[in-house]
């Protein structure tokens, strides 16, 4: 890692807790870049929450969010989160990534290529006119990537992107991620579909009640998990 | 009804006849409801999104406010800008009694809470959806208000809408500072006033047919814009 | 509380070793080439907004320079007068006369005589033109006026149902007209607005030794309103209503309402003419105020008064000879 990143991202101690309910607790890791990881854990277990500490949306109630690379920069400039439910502006899908790269401050002639760009790369260069919202949920989610996409982020966090999605629109998804991340980004996600676990994840994180299980390579979880909540997680049956 | 009957007989002929005193009284309501609109969007749909978008001490106190002031009673507006605007008062130096300025900066008065209290209901319910989306893509609030006014002008253009309506349909306050003179300050309503105390029903309510069908032709006209906008940009 | 631990970092996204770095070289010509010229693209909110409120702003301003350089181009004065005698059509038939020969415009706000007063008084109007004498005088002695002069004269009646409930027709009192009403409690609508009209109704009452004000709401109804208004109010409540001659003349919705009562001394009705005080209020125009107030006591201005018919009959009489003060 010669380049300048905001990575590593460590959670150091990291508790978010409203009205006494501990939602997160005591959740301590590093992310680095390289592995996809992916969070893992039943309905209510805190992915979403884990998620937007991470993105800054939400402040810990004890405990830090460090990146450690930002050195005084807003680390927020250099993520993008792409939501269960992304919501798309009321423009053209094209406008939509125009829009997103003008608040990065991109200049006008940059912003038409990179969303050309990315339009094409997710197979949206035809609907590049069409208003945002009248695209079907698969196409919007695409969109939501390319969006992300065309912001060439450092971290790319994806709420559950598949959730809603049949399973063509679902591999184009994870195609585009996929390129995302070879692109050098590094994809930090949450699902429910453990096969989509398996095709995607480097790293996985078991979460279970706001506290963090498990942080092992992939393989190893899916082989042998150590923890008894990921075990019955994985045989389906654990309920929150 | 006769008079009804008579009402219509009335509005037809000042329609059909194009009457030139209807004509000029058409005209200058339009020229101070407009200006009336505009300067009030200018001035209510900003302040509408700071009171959406941003958080400050008595945030709550100036939404309630803003709610409340929909309600202001138009005579006491116009006593209001007439006590300042009188040759008496702060502002007499100006002379801008009894002028379609007066009008116009009453009725800014009276629209632009309409305009800001409804605007920051749209805008703050759109924010629930957009929040983290735009905060995620790094909007500030000022940008942030640009994307919630521009995402919600279908439902904005109804706001401003609504404020042409107060506006086109009040008397009480154009009439105190406007004077209703004939060829200078006289519109739609005061007119109308003026033919129900000569006794000319007939005629005021003709003259309120022909507002109400003005009224009818704007909201139309911009329904008719609002549609082609909305199948070029969804 | 973040502090660098990792390599310093030296540069932002632009650096960053992402996939970009291939497309940049590849598709900068064509693709930025093309895109700027579809308008849908540029088209973000930021370009809608600034041509949204350019438009606004651009109507404000329009309207503004309008209105606001009219007044100040022409020439005219402010009239204050009042409701009746705007109703009466009078100003319709004496003012273009005035305009055409003096190059004078003028711009009469009709309200009742109190509030014309008021109005005066603040140095909104320039000219005064109402019909209460003791309140003129007042004005003049007060300081706020230059001079009052009598200017034309009309009268007052009585209008009433025309069965003739309160058994009044044909009387030549008006106080005795009033005392019968109080006792048949008759219907009355009062304007009730501080008027010369309502005054004079007051100082009828007075002379009859009754007080309306006891009987408010029951038959006498109180309306606050101007002429006009008050006579469609005893239209419809079939109400007797004291009114100027000219005004009912010309008022359309006269249902089933009659003039009961007429000729009374204390019903003529004298209309006065003031030029507020420009040494009181800086703002008025003194000189073309003047030049009203001179033309209308003048032989043409009174002429022109004589000239105005209702209905055929004259309408109004000029009596500017027996100028008072
Ligand atoms: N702002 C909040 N205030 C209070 N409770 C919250 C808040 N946000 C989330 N929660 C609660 O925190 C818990 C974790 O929520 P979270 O959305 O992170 O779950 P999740 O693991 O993403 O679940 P799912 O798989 O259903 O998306 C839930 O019980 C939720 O009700
Ligand atoms: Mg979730």
């Amino acid at each position: 890692m010669g380049e300048a990143t905001i990575l590593p991202l460590e959670l150091d101690r990291v508790s978010f807790v409203v009205g006494g309910a501990p939602l997160i607790s005591d959740v301590s890791c590093t992310l680095a870049a390289g592995p996809r990881t992916v969070i893992l854990g039943p309905n209510g277990a805190g992915k979403s929450l884990l998620l937007r500490l991470c993105h800054g949306f939400l402040q810990p109630t004890s405990g830090r969010v460090l990146w450690h690379g930002a050195n005084g920069v807003d680390p927020l400039r250099f993520q993008a989160m792409v939501f269960q439910r992304p919501v798309m502006l009321r423009r053209s899908a094209a406008a939509n990534i125009l829009y997103a790269l003008k608040l990065r401050g991109i200049p006008r002639p940059e912003r038409e290529r990179i969303t050309a760009d990315v339009l094409g790369r997710t197979g949206l260069a035809r609907l590049a006119d069409k208003p945002a919202r009248v695209l079907s949920v698969g196409e919007q989610q695409r969109l939501a990537l390319a969006r992300a996409w065309a912001l060439k982020p450092q971290v790319l966090f994806l709420d559950e992107p598949t959730a809603s999605l049949d399973p063509a629109a679902t591999f184009a998804v994870e195609g585009i991620v996929n390129a995302i991340r070879a692109g050098g980004t590094c994809i930090v996600m949450t699902t429910h579909d453990l096969a989509q676990a398996r095709r995607m994840a480097d790293e996985v994180m078991f979460l279970h009640h706001g506290r963090l299980l498990e942080k092992t390579p992939a393989a190893s979880f899916f082989a042998a998990p150590a923890s008894e909540p990921a075990r019955a997680f994985l045989k389906g049956e654990l309920s929150w | 009804m006769g008079d009804i009957g008579e009402a219509f007989a009335a509005a037809i002929r000042l329609v059909v006849g194009l009457d030139r005193s209807l004509i000029e009284i058409v005209l200058l309501s339009f020229q101070v409801n407009l200006s009336a609109v505009a300067a009030a969007t200018v001035l209510g749909l900003p302040a509408g999104a700071a009171l959406a978008l941003v958080q400050f001490p008595g945030r709550r106190a100036a939404i309630v406010l803003a709610n409340a002031l929909m309600g202001l009673p138009p005579v006491v507006v116009g006593l209001i800008v007439y006590l300042l605007l009188s040759r008496a008062g702060p502002f007499g130096v100006f002379g801008l009694l009894f002028t379609p300025t007066a009008m116009i900066v009453a009725q800014v008065i009276l629209v632009t809470p309409i305009i800001a209290a409804l605007t920051r209901q749209i805008l703050e319910d759109l924010w629930q959806e957009y929040e983290e989306q735009l905060r995620s893509l790094g909007a500030g609030p000022g940008r942030a208000m640009g994307a919630l006014l521009w995402d919600g002008r279908y439902s904005l253009t109804t706001v401003v809408l609504a404020g042409f309506g107060r506006a086109s349909a009040e008397v009480g306050a154009v009439m105190i500072v406007g004077g209703n003179i004939d060829h200078v300050t006289r519109i739609m309503t005061t007119a109308i006033a003026l033919e129900v105390s000569k006794g000319d029903l007939a005629l005021a309510l003709g003259l309120g047919i022909v507002l109400i069908l003005l009224s009818v032709g704007v909201n139309t006209l911009v329904l008719v814009m609002r549609e082609a906008m909305q199948r070029e940009q969804g | 509380m973040v502090s660098a631990i990792v390599a310093p970092a030296k540069a932002g996204v632009q650096e960053q070793p992402a996939g970009f770095a291939a497309l940049d070289s590849r598709s900068r010509g064509p693709l930025a080439g093309d895109s700027p010229a579809d308008p849908r693209r540029g088209n973000d909110e930021g370009d809608a907004f600034r041509s949204l409120f350019a438009s606004l702003i651009a109507i404000l301003l329009a309207t503004l320079l309008a209105s606001g350089t009219a007044p100040a181009a022409d020439r005219f004065i402010t009239v204050a007068s009042t409701t009746s005698t705007q109703n009466s059509g009078l100003f319709e038939h004496l003012l273009p006369q005035f305009t055409r020969k003096s190059g004078i415009e003028v711009r009469v706000i009709a309200v009742g005589t109190g509030q014309a007063i008021k109005l005066a008084e603040k140095g909104d109007a320039d000219v005064l033109l109402v019909h209460h004498k003791p309140s003129e005088e007042k004005f003049v002695a007060d300081g706020f006026g230059v001079k009052r002069l009598d200017v034309m004269y009309n009268d007052f009646v009585i209008v009433g149902p025309k069965t003739d409930p309160a058994d009044v027709k044909g009387l030549k009192d008006a106080s005795a007209a009033f005392k019968r009403v109080a006792e048949k409690k008759a219907m009355f609508a009062s304007r009730s607005d501080d008027s010369g009209t309502h005054k004079l109704e007051l100082e009828l009452w007075k002379a009859a030794q009754i007080d309306p004000k006891a009987h408010s709401g029951v038959w006498y109804r109180e309306l606050g309103s101007g002429m006009g208004a008050t006579l469609n109010t005893a239209t419809g409540l079939s109400a007797h209503a004291l009114s100027d001659r000219a005004s009912w003349s010309q008022f359309k919705n006269k249902g089933d309402l009659a003039i009961l009562v007429e000729g009374d001394p204390r019903l003529v009705n004298q209309y006065g003419v003031i030029l507020v005080n420009p040494a009181k209020r800086k703002h008025i125009k003194a000189k073309d105020g003047q030049a009203f107030v001179d033309w209308l006591v003048s032989a043409d201005g009174q002429k022109t008064i004589a000239d105005y018919k209702i209905g055929g009959e004259q309408g109004f009489f000029p009596n500017a000879a027996k100028a008072t003060n």
